[in-house]
């Protein structure tokens, strides 16, 4: 791992209200990562949503409010960090237009902040056990965050990357969609883990708690011993 | 004529009569182990292909970027292209009509059949003249059209719909196709051998066989166009049998539904779609069949020809600032193979000649979202933007979605009537405006979260969730309770 000996990054965090209302490690293990790394981490606690779900639903007006107080909430901030490829991509693709002339500070998802602004792909972490990797649609597609995920989980200690079959197709969440169309989604969700139980992985991991919550709500109602986790979650791992 | 077992039939401009919005469709078609088995390995099969040849181009990212300008170019100046188009096409000695909806269309249609005085057409495959419903309407005058594209004629003779732009019955496998054959073709002309097997290469031939004395016996011929270019009224027809081909030259009379969409200002234009829409559509480097012809040529192939420009919703789609993107569609039906949607559902399930994801936008575009089933379409999605990445001439379908719920949202608004998802939105949005009421429910929620461990079944919208998956935990305490128990009070 590096350890950066130069001044602290100064980085604030935005947790995103999912992983704040019901995934908070996401958001211990973020900040755990990026203090590893010699971050000086801020979590500004105006903070709530990006707006996606109102946008995404048909709701413009209350998400531009979302993004106009996210804009307010992280107005002196040097770079936003956010353990969500689908928030990240709501502010940086979607802002503006939902929110017009509104000035938004740089926002990363994690493994791209990790990967491109602080140039590490080995954040010390251990795991030992096997992972396959699901690669977010809004990361993969809206970011292109391309192989920075797979090299992050490829240098942690212990961890045997196990590659998913038919991996860029959607994992079917795709917010009020999993319950307007709750059928399709789970017909998604379901062959999404039968292509991860194929790998025989002991973990489905992602870099969005909406998929992670999807996938795991079906991997517990299917009582499957295989976990789903949070890319952040893995690379806090120091077992 | 062929006998026709099932309900649904296009509605001209509408979804499939009798067809349930989509929810409830997908329903039905979830349920089908075989139809989901049919698809996902047809379009498992063909959105591989289509990667495979698309990767062979290095210029593939501008050949789209090409594509989408000279359509947005060309939509800009639709009416002078078009009045340059029947200005070309009518000097070359074609007969240009003008149709503002699927009524008129057919009702020109059947003018130029009764003048001739024609019982029977055969037909190019032709997604213009789906969605206008001309073979239903033909079918209440007495007249036949016979569907000439093999996968067309499947559909026809099973008494289907098609559930796919470019293998309409994708739905169906081999097995299936063979029993159609045994079981229609004797009925409305040549049968299929008695023992036939369900290899492509002998269903392939009854249908050549059966379908070579359509082309020898009809006098009128009808097609669409992949393209019409403004500067010398050419048509352009891309397929992969040679039985289109057939359609337009060995009758004497060819009618074209053409949509107003269709237009390409210059013949040059041509040479980036002719690369964009094969490789998008069948993987092929090159199309295999493609016909272009310019009015009439005196003693070669049709001796009158009309060409019945379709609006049909088109204006309205275009007056629509985000919406109009769609017009670009070139309909090869990338959008659909990799839509994991489209893979799970089917194209019936969308109820209409225009499935997938082009036709969760298109829909709604030419009709507006009033109707359930259109209203029903933007929300068949979930944002997951497979669909823009394959379009050759990058329709943001994602975004236009979006704007389309907007829509819907608008229209239940007005309508005034008690909605339990806006009020969920209204509650959502007052929480998130301030940090301090997220912060009291998610206390709230923690004090719930020894109750919730056991609740398995949610009322209302929620119960979409718990119907098939389980609730996380809740959290003894938030991520803002964390960091205010372990950081001080921030700031």
């Amino acid at each position: 791992m590096t350890q950066r000996e130069e001044k602290p990054v100064k980085v604030s965090i935005f947790v995103t209200c999912l992983a704040d209302t019901l995934f908070p490690d996401v958001g211990r293990a973020t900040v755990t990562v990026l203090e590893r790394l010699g971050c000086e981490v801020d979590f500004p606690v105006a903070q709530t949503c990006c707006g996606q779900m109102h946008m995404n639903t048909g709701y413009a007006r209350p998400a531009g409010e979302m993004v106009r107080s996210f804009a307010d909430t992280f107005a002196d901030a040097d770079a936003v960090v956010v353990p969500s490829g689908s928030c990240t991509g709501m502010l940086r693709h979607h802002g503006r237009s939902v929110a017009p002339g509104v000035h938004l500070p740089p926002v990363y998802e994690l493994s791209e902040f990790l990967v491109d602004v602080l140039g590490v792909t080995d954040v010390g972490a251990t795991f030992n056990g096997t992972v396959t990797y699901h690669p977010t649609c809004h990361s993969l597609r809206l970011l292109g965050v391309g192989d920075r995920p797979y090299r992050l989980l490829q240098a942690v200690n212990g961890l045997e990357l196990r590659e998913l079959p038919e991996a860029e197709q959607c994992c079917g969440f795709g917010g009020t969609f999993a319950v307007k169309n709750a059928e399709v989604s789970s017909a998604m969700g379901e062959d999404k883990i039968d292509n991860a139980l194929s790998t025989g992985a002991e973990v489905i991991c992602t870099s969005d708690s909406s998929c992670m919550m999807h996938l795991g709500g079906l991997l517990s109602r299917r009582k499957s011993p295989v976990r789903s986790m949070h890319l952040a979650e893995i690379l806090a791992g120091r077992e | 004529m062929a006998k026709t077992d099932s309900t649904l039939h296009p509605r001209p401009g509408v979804a499939f009569l009798g067809m349930p919005a989509f929810t409830e469709a997908a329903h039905i078609a979830l349920g089908d182990d075989q139809l989901r088995r049919n698809l996902g390995r047809a379009t498992r099969t063909i959105r591989d292909k289509r990667k495979r040849s698309v990767a062979e181009l290095d210029d593939w990212q501008d050949l789209r970027t090409a594509a989408a300008m000279i359509k947005d170019r060309t939509l800009a100046d639709l009416d002078r292209h078009l009045e340059q188009f029947e200005a070309a096409a009518t000097a070359a000695g074609a007969i240009v009509h003008w149709a503002a909806d699927a009524d008129e269309a057919v009702r020109i249609s059947l003018d130029i059949v009764r003048a001739h005085q024609a019982s029977d057409v055969i037909k190019v495959k032709s997604m213009a003249t789906q969605e206008i419903g001309l073979n239903e309407a033909f079918a209440e005058e007495g007249i036949h059209a016979w569907e000439t594209d093999l996968a067309e004629l499947i559909v026809q003779l099973g008494g289907d719909t098609p559930s796919h732009f470019l293998v309409p019955a994708i739905h169906r496998n081999r097995e299936e196709i063979k029993q159609i054959f045994l079981d229609r073709m004797g009925e409305v002309g040549r049968p299929a051998p008695e023992d036939l097997t369900d290899e492509p290469r002998r269903l392939a031939e009854a249908a050549r066989l059966h379908l070579r004395e359509k082309f020898l016996n009809t006098s009128v011929g009808f097609s669409g166009a992949n393209f019409a270019i403004a500067e010398t009224g050419t048509l352009v027809v891309l397929e992969s049998e040679g039985n289109g081909r057939m359609c337009l030259t060995l009758p004497d009379v060819l009618v074209s539904v053409v949509g107003i969409e269709k237009i390409l200002p210059t013949f040059a234009d041509l040479e980036v779609f002719m690369q964009v829409l094969p490789r998008s559509s069948t993987a092929e480097r090159m199309n295999p069949y493609t016909t272009m012809w310019t009015g009439v040529t005196e003693g070669d192939g049709p001796q009158e020809m009309h060409i019945i420009l379709l609006d049909n919703g088109r204006t309205r789609a275009l007056a629509d600032n985000t919406g109009r993107q769609a017009l670009r569609c070139i309909r090869c039906s990338a959008c659909l193979n990799v839509c994991p949607v489209y893979e799970r559902v089917g194209g019936h399930a969308y109820g209409s000649v225009y499935p997938g994801p082009i036709g969760a936008i298109l829909n709604p575009l030419l009709h507006g979202v009033s109707d359930e089933h259109d209203a029903a379409l933007p929300y068949a999605s979930s944002l997951c933007g497979a669909c823009y990445k394959a379009c050759p001439v990058k329709i943001d379908i994602p975004t236009v979605l979006i704007e389309q719920r907007a829509e819907v949202v608008d229209e239940r608004a007005d309508s005034g009537r008690p909605n339990a998802e806006a009020l969920a939105m209204r509650i959502a949005a007052w929480t998130f405006a301030d940090h301090r009421r997220l912060e009291r429910a998610q206390r709230l929620a923690g004090r719930a979260a020894p109750i919730a461990r056991h609740v398995r079944r949610l009322p209302g919208l929620l119960g979409g969730w718990t119907s098939s998956r389980d609730l996380p935990p809740i959290p003894d305490e938030s991520f803002h309770q964390w960091w205010e128990r372990t950081r001080g009070a921030g700031r």
